[in-house]
């Protein structure tokens, strides 16, 4: 039996899914989409529900117990959802998904035992092109004349910082990821930097102690 | 274009500051924190397991080689059976190693951990594999691999007092060799045969070549059945057995032509030279 072309004819639609909501939500980067990111959450939120449906398609293409064996498959594209499930939350929130909240909008599971499930690593990867994708936010606010957003993004992502600094990680492809971290990191000081040397930057309402 | 650039030039407030300030934002009873603490007990645990995994199947690959270059000698010594039971013995150990393996991946999705452990067991697969040939002249198969590891492990007192049919005490542990591992042992074998085909011929024994070239064109065409239809690497070890295939029908050809004139204590010399002066593309099948 060959799983793998009835996957890959998912998988196709799953990733134009991704992309239709990566397109609502870059908007946000706009000077005038600020105003709407309530309205572009609304929307991607609506659109992942035809990414349930398909997901849930996906899961009867191949037997529950081999999920790891057809994984390379979607991997790719569920990193993109993990990211944009993120994106939303933090669009809306301004805190971080957790897995359980990706699992839920993507209409997964989280553990492996109970189905098809988000692995850890895939999450994690979909935080860290979250975290890139913040970095872009910041600097494009500051365009749109908002000035306390990057504070609050700095803030942010340190905090992921420090706790991607907590993981042991071996030389793989999430590693590798994670290294671009750090320059999100310094994109996201300068920013900060360039704000309060100019008297640009108030501090966060949440303040930080310094 | 951003109104304001990015600037890192200049920046005299530097690193050191940056860094007390990120870390004063971390607080180390903040959520973010408190779950990337789980993340790192779970990654830490799949790793431990991996690594464990790659330990044992190490093992297996060392005791499943020598147990091919144990083999090997049956070619060179009046009495093979004394080689071949020394042989079952070490696919013993390596069995019980491979039994370990299948204790990890209880409850798991082997295909997580596969890349682990498919070394070690192609090579066993590989070992098996031979002792069989050399014993019945013929391809031992999958299921006939997969029956012999069958573990009985004495099951610890179950806490959450499960009601499985099993007596108590007692828990069948299987580990089942992937066709794909399976076929890429069974390629590598042709090769070990192959080296037993021209180091027979130098002992004077000008039948097993014979056998060996129809058994290795057999195996061969049912590779090139599945051709490219299989996993990758299935598709490069199917170059190499072409080569072994090749050199096994050169030696074959050689002793039907010139077997007679040659003293059998030069005939290995002339196939050595001989395939290996060949260019691997000529004489494929």
């Amino acid at each position: 039996h060959h799983f793998s072309p009835d996957i890959r004819k998912v998988v196709q639609i799953l990733e134009q899914n991704a992309r239709e909501i990566l397109t609502v939500l870059q908007s946000v980067h706009q000077p005038s989409g600020f105003k709407e990111i309530p309205s572009k959450c609304a929307r991607a939120r609506e659109l992942f529900c035809t990414v349930r449906t398909q997901l849930a398609d996906l899961k009867t293409k191949f037997p529950v117990e081999q999920y790891y064996r057809f994984h390379e498959h979607w991997r790719f594209v569920l990193q993109r959802l993990a990211f944009l499930s993120a994106f939303v939350v933090y669009l809306e929130s301004e805190t971080l998904v957790t897995r359980e909240e990706v699992a839920q909008i993507l209409g997964i599971e989280v553990v492996r035992e109970k189905g098809f499930h988000l692995d850890v690593e895939d999450y994690l990867a979909g935080v860290l092109i979250m975290a890139s994708e913040l970095s872009r936010l910041a600097v494009n606010s500051v365009t749109a004349g908002d000035y306390s957003r990057p504070l609050r993004i700095s803030n942010f992502i340190n905090e992921l910082d420090s706790g991607f600094r907590l993981l042991n990680l071996k030389n793989d492809p999430l590693r590798k990821r994670y290294d671009g971290l750090k320059y999100d990191v310094k994109k996201i000081e300068e920013v900060v930097y360039d704000l309060s040397i100019r008297g640009l930057a108030k501090e966060p309402e949440s303040g930080v102690d310094k | 274009q951003p109104f304001l650039p990015p600037s890192g030039e200049g920046c005299p407030r530097k690193n050191a500051d940056a860094v007390q300030d990120r870390d004063a934002s971390a607080n180390p009873s903040s959520p973010i924190i408190a779950v990337f603490k789980v993340f790192q007990q779970e990654l830490d645990t799949k790793h431990d397991k991996y690594e464990r995994l790659v330990k044992i199947s190490r093992d297996v690959t060392i005791e499943s080689k020598r147990t091919i270059f144990l083999l090997h000698r049956v070619t060179s010594v009046p009495n093979a059976e004394d080689i071949l039971n020394e042989a079952d013995v070490k696919l013993d150990a390596v069995r019980q190693k491979i039994g370990l393996i299948a204790e990890e991946l209880r409850g798991e999705d082997i295909y997580q951990f596969h890349r682990a452990f498919t070394a070690g067991i192609q090579e066993y697969v590989e070992a098996v594999s031979f002792l069989h040939y050399i014993r019945h002249r013929s391809l031992i198969s999958l299921e006939e691999i997969n029956a012999r590891l069958v573990f009985m492990r004495t099951e610890k007192v179950d806490p959450k007092g499960s009601d499985e049919a099993l007596p108590l005490g007692a828990q069948v542990l299987t580990f089942h060799v992937t066709p794909s591992d399976y076929l890429l042992g069974v390629a590598d074998l042709t090769g070990e045969l192959m080296r037993m085909c021209i180091s027979s011929v130098g002992n004077g024994d000008i039948d097993t070549p014979f056998q060996l070239s129809q058994f290795l064109r057999q195996i061969h065409d049912g590779f090139s059945y599945i051709g490219n239809t299989g996993p990758y690497e299935v598709s490069k070890k199917l170059h190499t057995l072409r080569q072994s295939l090749g050199k096994v029908e050169d030696a074959c050809y050689a002793l039907r032509v010139r077997g007679s004139e040659i003293p059998k204590h030069m005939l290995a010399d002339v196939f050595s030279s001989r395939t290996t002066l060949l260019d691997p593309e000529e004489g494929v099948v």
